[in-house]
């Protein structure tokens, strides 16, 4: 919160190799997931990951709205992404900006490339998600929140998509962003993995490395994305478990 | 492996496309899905609930992707064209039969057929349609369960839509045991505590007895006429039982 | 889609059961779902609070920022409620500009928090005619299960009484201190079916009502607010009626709102 008027850069990287909340470069934020947070949406899921709390909802596959994005031949996936006004430090105006609308466009398209949509043609796969409290690397904590919630919703798909934003701060490649080290640091490096083919389905940058750099980023942010693939199976898991204490209740 | 329902094959490997219990019948493996919309197969029996009216149509919500268009020719009324605000509105809700399915997602309904029609009166409780089976239980011994236990008439669409008649007493615990199957559906002995609860909950005359004093009398009522047969993957005891989806498979 | 339908046997369903004083969840004519509060949900706001009513959800979070008083109000600060019907939060909400259904919730909670005094305006004020403090209510519907009118005011005051003024952060004073609430209004709504008049009603019940009222009432007595809204009739007993009922539950859902739990 101590942003309006700092000019201060904060020492990212101490010598010891410390990140300022104490990590590891390549170490992930504590990371949360519920799936089936929601009682009305087909699929749904809500991420808590470091200091962000993203909900996400999946709607489908159902009937075109408005009809003419209808596709004779697969399901038309739509993605809204909004963040809400309390989610950071300055309000942000509530409705349609070109941030969020970019950010959209790359998840569906993301998820495109890995829902088997020609399974359900003239429909369409909604997803929904809402930034309820934003810390850096909101648009992968939206991705993977969706990506749960879509196979919450059981709709069949390559894979699960776990994701991470890989950047550079203080000199270092450094694993999953927080927000001062993405304010202050020189490159942000957002990506989505699909396990099963080791490809990636989302990738941004902003600012600069070398190409040295990039090579330990990627490596770097597809490791991460194998940690995350595991907690994203376990919260599928434990919706759908049996639970033995209970059973015999 | 050969690559059965809810997977697919990538180089020499099957992985599973949905989430769900691993089934292994060798050499077909599969993934019978635990959650999703209903996925329409010819033949199967849905509630619908018609959500417009076309001069030779409806449209027919059944839970499934697309709204299901049932034709004037696919009831058993003889209606000129334009009339077909006459016989169902939106709103109305109706028994009709899967009968094709189209490359272009169109699913064809047919209303002509036994127990097919109009449903008036009762009430409708929704559950997920991958507890259909659970619903039916095995053999039909948890809707006979709930049936005789409570005294209600109730018809369980595969979309996961039940229809429910009886006295208002009686239509609640049958939304309660569907409740208890809902969220319970994963464990064993389900059928058992089904069956305390609406024990527990019958009137008080009938409270510790085996049956109900009215059971010879239900006997004769449809029990579950749209729930004949669960399909084969329904009953647990053929999954590993673990819900991990994303469980790869050597070839 | 917003052309979701409603089964009729359903609806008659809910009506006949209400003509014998019965619900389909099995709660009484004058019964609330469970309700429960989390205050502090979101950090990055001021305020905030998780409201859950059943399987309704609304999160209010609160956002203060210096600005400049309205002219005709020089000494007072500005108050902006803004909730959004999000298509996350059910099938019959569709993406794009506020919904008349999003503007009649934001207006009917804002009446209310406005009426009853919630905060005092006139201690937001700065410099008078040139700075002042802008307070905003976001609500948020995450989980629409019915009656979001009650569970949008319940948690845009409950976010009120746990807000924070961030007077250090925007360098308007020393320390930042707790926003103060001088009223809580609660509003509660009430749906007829047939000739019953049933409280907290679920979406179900309010696809078959025949009219909804709400009353906004305070701790010191005061009605505060009110709304009908859909279609359908009241007579003014029953008004009278709802208004006693409002009451007493809002003066239950008060306490838990000082207590802050659920």
């Amino acid at each position: 919160m101590g942003s309006v008027g700092a000019k201060d850069v904060p020492v990212l990287l101490s010598p010891e190799g410390l990140r300022i909340d104490g990590r590891r470069v390549n170490e992930l934020r504590p990371i949360k997931i519920t799936a089936g947070a929601l009682k009305h949406a087909d699929g749904s899921a809500f991420v808590e990951w470091g200091a962000n709390k993203v909900m996400a909802a999946v709607y489908g596959p159902r009937e075109v709205h408005p009809r003419h994005l209808q596709q004779n031949t697969k399901a038309v996936i739509q993605c809204k992404y909004n963040m809400a006004a309390f989610s950071v430090d300055e309000r942000k105006r509530p409705g349609l900006d070109r941030r969020s609308q970019e950010i959209s466009k790359v998840i569906a398209e993301a998820f495109d490339s890995v829902v088997f949509a020609e399974e359900f043609p003239r429909t369409s796969i909604d997803i929904y998600i809402e930034v309820l409290q934003a810390n850096a690397g909101t648009r992968c904590a939206g991705l993977v929140a969706a990506s749960v919630a879509l196979a919450d919703a059981g709709i069949p798909m390559a894979d699960l998509l776990p994701a991470v934003a890989v950047g550079k701060a203080g000199g270092a490649i450094i694993l999953d962003l927080k927000k001062e080290e993405d304010n202050f640091g020189e490159a942000d490096l957002p990506m989505a993995l699909v396990p099963q083919s080791g490809r990636l389905v989302l990738l941004q940058m902003e600012g600069h490395m070398t190409r040295e750099e990039l090579a330990t980023a990627l490596d770097l942010g597809v490791q991460g994305c194998r940690g995350i693939y595991e907690v994203m199976k376990q919260a599928l898991r434990d919706r759908y478990a049996v639970a033995p204490a209970e059973a015999s209740a | 492996m050969k690559p059965g329902p809810g997977t697919y094959r990538v180089g020499g490997r099957v992985y599973a496309s949905v989430l769900g219990l691993l089934s292994r019948h060798p050499p077909l493996v599969q993934v019978v899905p635990l959650s999703g919309r209903y996925i329409p197969k010819p033949n199967d029996v849905v509630l619908g609930t018609v959500t417009d009216v076309q001069g030779t149509f409806w449209l027919l919500d059944i839970g499934a992707p697309r709204w299901a268009p049932l034709h004037m020719t696919g009831t058993p009324w003889k209606i000129e064209i334009g009339e077909t605000d006459q016989y169902l509105r939106v709103g109305d809700s109706v028994v009709v039969r899967v009968e094709n399915l189209d490359p272009t997602g169109r699913i064809g309904v047919t209303m002509l057929g036994e127990g097919l029609g109009k449903l008036e009166g009762g009430s409708i409780v929704n559950v997920a349609p991958a507890r259909v089976p659970r619903v039916v239980g095995r053999g039909g011994s948890m809707i006979q369960t709930i049936t005789r236990r409570t005294g209600a008439q109730v018809a369980v669409g595969q979309n996961g839509r039940v229809w429910v008649n009886g006295d208002p007493e009686a239509i609640h615990r049958v939304r309660e045991a569907l409740r208890m199957i809902s969220e319970e559906g994963q464990r064993t002995g389900l059928t058992e505590r089904v069956d305390s609860y609406l024990r527990a909950t019958g009137r008080s005359g009938e409270q510790g007895l085996e049956e109900p004093p009215n059971e010879s009398a239900r006997r004769d009522a449809p029990a579950a006429p749209y729930a004949s047969s669960p399909p084969s993957e329904g009953s647990d005891e053929e999954h590993d039982g673990n819900a991990d989806g994303w469980h790869d498979e050597n070839d | 889609m917003s052309d979701e339908v409603t089964a009729e046997i359903l609806t008659t369903h809910i009506l006949d059961l209400a003509g014998q004083g019965k619900r389909l969840d099995g709660r009484g004519t004058d019964d609330y779902r469970k309700v429960s509060i989390e205050p502090g949900f979101v950090v990055t706001a001021d305020g905030s609070a998780l409201v859950r009513i059943g399987d309704t959800a609304v999160l209010a979070g609160i956002k203060l920022e210096p600005g400049k008083p309205f002219a005709d109000t020089p000494n007072a600060g500005v108050l902006t409620t803004n909730a959004e019907l999000i298509p996350l939060s059910s099938p019959t909400f569709e993406p794009g500009p506020p919904q008349p259904g999003a503007i009649e919730v934001s207006r009917v909670v804002d009446r209310a928090i406005r009426a009853a005094e919630t905060i005092d305006l006139t201690r937001l004020c700065v410099t008078p005619g040139e700075k002042s403090w802008v307070c905003y209510v976001d609500i948020h519907v995450l989980d629409h299960g019915g009656n979001l009118i009650d569970a949008a005011l319940l948690a845009g005051v409950a976010a009120l009484t746990h807000a924070t003024v961030p007077a250090k952060r925007f360098e308007v004073g020393d320390a930042d201190y707790p926003l103060e609430v001088l009223h809580t209004p609660v509003e509660c709504t009430f749906v007829r079916l047939g000739e019953a008049i049933v409280v907290d009603p679920t979406f179900d019940e309010e696809r078959a009502c025949q009219g909804r009222l709400t009353v906004a009432t305070d701790e010191t007595g005061r009605i505060v607010a009110m709304q009908k809204g859909l279609v359908g009739a009241f007579s003014p007993d029953d008004v009278k009626s709802t208004v006693e009922r409002a009451f007493q539950h809002g003066d239950r859902m008060r306490a838990m709102i000082r207590g802050g739990a659920g």
